[in-house]
């Protein structure tokens, strides 16, 4: 009961963490790029503001799509915090990021089908990484369950640093970093416009964007399963682990799919063998 | 919903996004419109972000001077943005069509084909006045709402009547006959 609760106020304050860090995060990009920044609040009144917009849909499966993919955030998000099963977890992450595709391919605007191309590749990039990184959390611990995972003596990290690297890149593809932009960028005013979000607007893009917190949320509570002994140590890793990628994102530019295919897999998958099968030897 | 609006309506004011449509420029304004975005006039502080999308846009900026085939085009991406919507015309051109006014080919300015909110004149508009024009299209914004009172001269550069000129301490709006009191 006290677990169901105390899920439930995390499910609330998710989107409030996860709206003042996307603020953060602009707000760090702009002092990268020595600009000023917007206010830390900034993201919750853009999606106030959108959330205010006039209704303009261009096909009805765009709203089901937006309401699906925030449902299988929350909800993967739910599952973490509840301490539930890591690979449930993976396959709510998935019906999200599917109907994302779904939502897209909908529409007949180009910029939403190459979008949606994209992200199909996207998913084939992180999802073999992450079920890995799953697998390896599941050698060194004895359970997909996080609340088994938080009743081990000694961090994960120690144990699988390589699979906290595969980790890293299956985050910045998930949460749309750059180099791996390239379903839909943070910045509209290029050539994919927004790609796979192109076509919503108003209210339903407004549900994407805390659909996003909730992603910021989940991968970095994933990213925190690797140190759970101290709350302090696993701050310090989740903040060490956020800047690096928000100067990652700064200093490199979007990269080709094939590219992603070939690092993300090449790096990802090598990476976590390798760590898997130590942990195996072990 | 209703205790919501209160907040709906500080993040309209708070996030304008803006789309840049150039109609026909001669690129001179456009480049001004992207130096707003650079660190030295950074619009993002006041959380303009330049989206690229009028499905995602709540301000429009339109320079250059419409013509018969450009005009479908704006009053397609005009339609696209959902409500509530500003158009900034920016440049001479935009505003009235500029010395390409008496062209066969130019209608003239932005306001024949769509309603404009601000005007921002200039050959180039400075970036300032670009930024001001966002700002003034969030007070136009602002009335439509209910909130505040419509600014009387939506033209930048442009003195209300009942300004005071620092020059003469009289409201720009004085007569002939009340400027000659003062001087004598």
């Amino acid at each position: 009961m006290t677990t169901l609760i105390l899920a439930l106020v995390g499910l609330v304050l998710a989107p409030v963490v996860g709206g003042y860090i996307a603020g953060l995060d602009r707000r760090l990009t702009a002092r990268l790029q020595s600009r000023m920044g917007p206010p830390l609040a900034q993201p919750f009144y853009d999606v106030l503001k959108l959330w205010g917009k006039a209704s303009n849909v261009s096909h009805p499966w765009l709203v089901f799509s937006a309401y699906m993919y925030l449902v299988s955030s929350a909800l993967s998000v739910f599952i973490l915090f509840t301490g539930g099963d890591l690979l449930l977890l993976f396959f709510v992450l998935t019906v999200g990021a599917v109907f994302q595709v779904v939502g897209a391919l909908a529409v007949n605007s180009p910029y939403s089908q190459v979008g949606a191309q994209r992200e199909l590749l996207q998913m084939l990039a992180y999802e073999p990484v992450l079920i890995l990184v799953f697998m390896g959390i599941f050698l060194g611990s004895g359970s997909f369950a996080v609340a088994d995972i938080f009743k081990l003596e000694s961090p994960l990290l120690c144990s699988m640093p390589l699979l906290y690297i595969a980790l890293g890149y299956a985050f910045t593809i998930k949460l749309r970093k750059s180099p791996f932009d390239i379903a839909a960028s943070h910045h509209g005013h290029q050539e994919l416009v927004k790609g796979v979000q192109t076509e919503y607007s108003g209210r339903e893009l407004a549900m994407l964007e805390v659909a996003h917190w909730f992603d910021v949320v989940l991968m970095l509570g994933l990213c925190a399963i690797f140190w759970h002994t101290n709350v302090i140590g696993m701050a310090v890793l989740l903040i060490v682990t956020y800047i690096v990628e928000v100067l990652v994102d700064n200093i490199s530019a979007r990269m080709t799919w094939q590219w992603m295919l070939k690092n993300a897999l090449g790096f990802g998958l090598t990476l976590s063998l390798a760590n898997i099968l130590w942990l195996y030897v072990k | 919903m209703k205790f919501l609006e209160k907040y709906i309506n500080a993040g309209r004011l708070k996030s304008p996004w803006v789309v840049h449509f150039d109609c026909g420029s001669c690129n001179g304004c456009d480049i001004e419109v992207l130096a707003c975005l650079t660190p030295v006039f950074d619009i993002e502080r006041f959380g303009i972000i330049n989206v690229g999308n009028p499905k995602h846009a709540d301000v429009l900026l339109v320079t250059g001077t419409v013509n018969h085939r450009n005009a479908e085009v704006l009053k397609n991406i005009y339609d696209q943005m959902p409500d509530p919507k500003a158009v900034i015309a920016i440049g001479a051109c935009a505003c009235s069509g500029g010395v390409f006014r008496d062209c066969y080919n130019v209608l003239g300015g932005v306001d024949k084909v769509i309603p404009v909110d601000v005007y921002a004149p200039g050959c180039a508009c400075r970036p300032e006045s670009i930024i001001d024009g966002v700002v003034m299209a969030l007070d136009v914004v602002k009335a439509k709402l209910g909130l505040g009172p419509m600014p009387k001269v939506r033209i930048l550069g442009v003195q209300t009547s009942d300004e005071v000129d620092p020059a003469t301490g009289l409201p720009f709006g004085a007569t002939q006959e009340e400027k000659s009191e003062v001087a004598s």
